[in-house]
């Protein structure tokens, strides 16, 4: 962990845990979008789910990918996993999706302080800017930081009946990702339409 | 997906450039619309908002817009993105890590500036990127001039995106729209 904001009293988690703590509570075919390296190394380490989405590129997009697959699907329960280096790429995305407010949108912000996939390096908010804050700031009045393992599982939970979008920041540790994606854009897209219904198996 | 066959409201069935994309949008079930906006497409953005068949909102960036509609057609939600020539400039990552990789349809109405008669430097030569970029991506692109070719011109492109699952750009010159009038 690179930072020491005051904001971010709480216990420093891990990431591929987090993920696969998420996975574990999945039962209704829900989507999980896996922002670009560790958060969709993890995703895949923790089982391999035609309703999961491994993005290979576009850094930033993981939660506007999520508003349009959650637009589509009103129905299905939408999870985002992204890092905050990439967040901080696309902020403007939180008031959009906090002025669309879509019920069934949970975002998860794995924060470390780092651009862990490239060395390590600090973000530029590391150590100052509080994503939670931003978030809310942002219209998404639905977003906490998760204190420790338990409080992380509480808030997946209470987000699935939420009224509106739900953000979820957790402090995580410098560990690197777990397993690789396989990186087979057109293999992920056809795989994840067939898990949304929207495909027929090849 | 079923194609609606909608009849045609009033205002948008007269043969305007923004008429003939509304319709062919909805002759083509294309129902999510995100725009980050440019004054020439004031009017269509405005027949967007108020036909109850779109959904459709601002976005704080172009490179959004893509993600969102990219996510709903995976989704199974058609989408075409509205920007104008600076905002397309935003995109070479995103065409070339998302839309193009992964094979899906985007649609993309881009507002030209930066031509015939621009008064911005800034504008005149980031329009002068947007053709290279198309052309070094092998992305489809057409510049639509003339209201009697327009509706062909839409109607195929977006038949042919959806068909081929790849991306295309429609570039409304100022011949087809006027452009921007240049009173300050």
């Amino acid at each position: 962990m690179n930072s020491d904001t005051s904001a971010r009293n709480t216990k420093v988690m891990n990431r591929f845990d987090l993920t696969s703590r998420l996975i574990a509570k999945l039962k209704n075919e829900e989507a999980v979008i896996g922002g670009i390296g560790n958060t969709n190394f993890d995703l895949w380490a923790a089982g391999h789910r035609p309703q999961n989405f491994y993005m290979l590129g576009s850094m930033g997009l993981a939660f506007p990918i999520a508003l349009g697959v959650a637009l589509a699907q009103p129905d299905r329960r939408i999870f985002a996993l992204e890092g905050d280096g990439s967040l901080l790429m696309q902020l403007g995305s939180l008031s959009t999706i906090a002025t669309l407010a879509p019920k069934n949108l949970t975002m998860v912000v794995m924060d470390n302080g780092i651009y862990q996939i490239t060395g390590a390096q600090p973000t530029p908010g590391a150590t100052v800017a509080d994503i939670v804050a931003i978030a809310t700031a942002s219209g998404l009045t639905h977003s906490s930081w998760a204190a420790d393992e338990d409080d992380f599982e509480r808030l997946i939970e209470q987000s699935m009946s939420a009224a509106g979008p739900t953000l979820i920041g957790v402090r995580i540790d410098d560990k690197p990702g777990t397993g690789t994606t396989r990186r087979d854009p057109v293999q992920i897209r056809e795989r994840f339409m067939h898990g949304m219904g929207v495909r027929e198996p090849l | 997906m079923a194609v609606v066959e909608e009849k045609t409201s009033p205002e948008t069935s007269e043969k305007s450039w923004h008429g003939i994309v509304l319709q062919s949008l909805k002759r083509n079930d294309i129902r999510l619309v995100p725009y980050v906006p440019d004054r020439v497409l004031t009017t269509l953005i405005r027949s967007l908002h108020a036909d109850p068949f779109f959904t459709t909102f601002p976005t704080a960036r172009e490179e959004e817009a893509v993600g969102i509609v990219s996510g709903a057609w995976m989704g199974g939600m058609r989408g075409a993105v509205l920007m104008q020539t600076s905002g397309f400039a935003t995109l070479a990552n995103v065409l070339a890590s998302l839309a193009i990789p992964y094979q899906i349809p985007l649609i993309m109405f881009v507002s030209e500036r930066g031509t015939l008669g621009e008064f911005n430097y800034g504008q005149s030569l980031v329009c002068r990127t947007m053709r290279p970029v198309l052309d070094s991506l092998a992305m489809e692109h057409h510049t639509a001039t003339r209201l009697d070719e327009f509706e062909f011109i839409v109607d195929r492109s977006i038949k042919q995106a959806i068909t081929t699952q790849a991306p295309v750009a429609l570039i409304l010159s100022p011949l087809l729209t006027g452009g921007k009038v240049f009173d300050k």
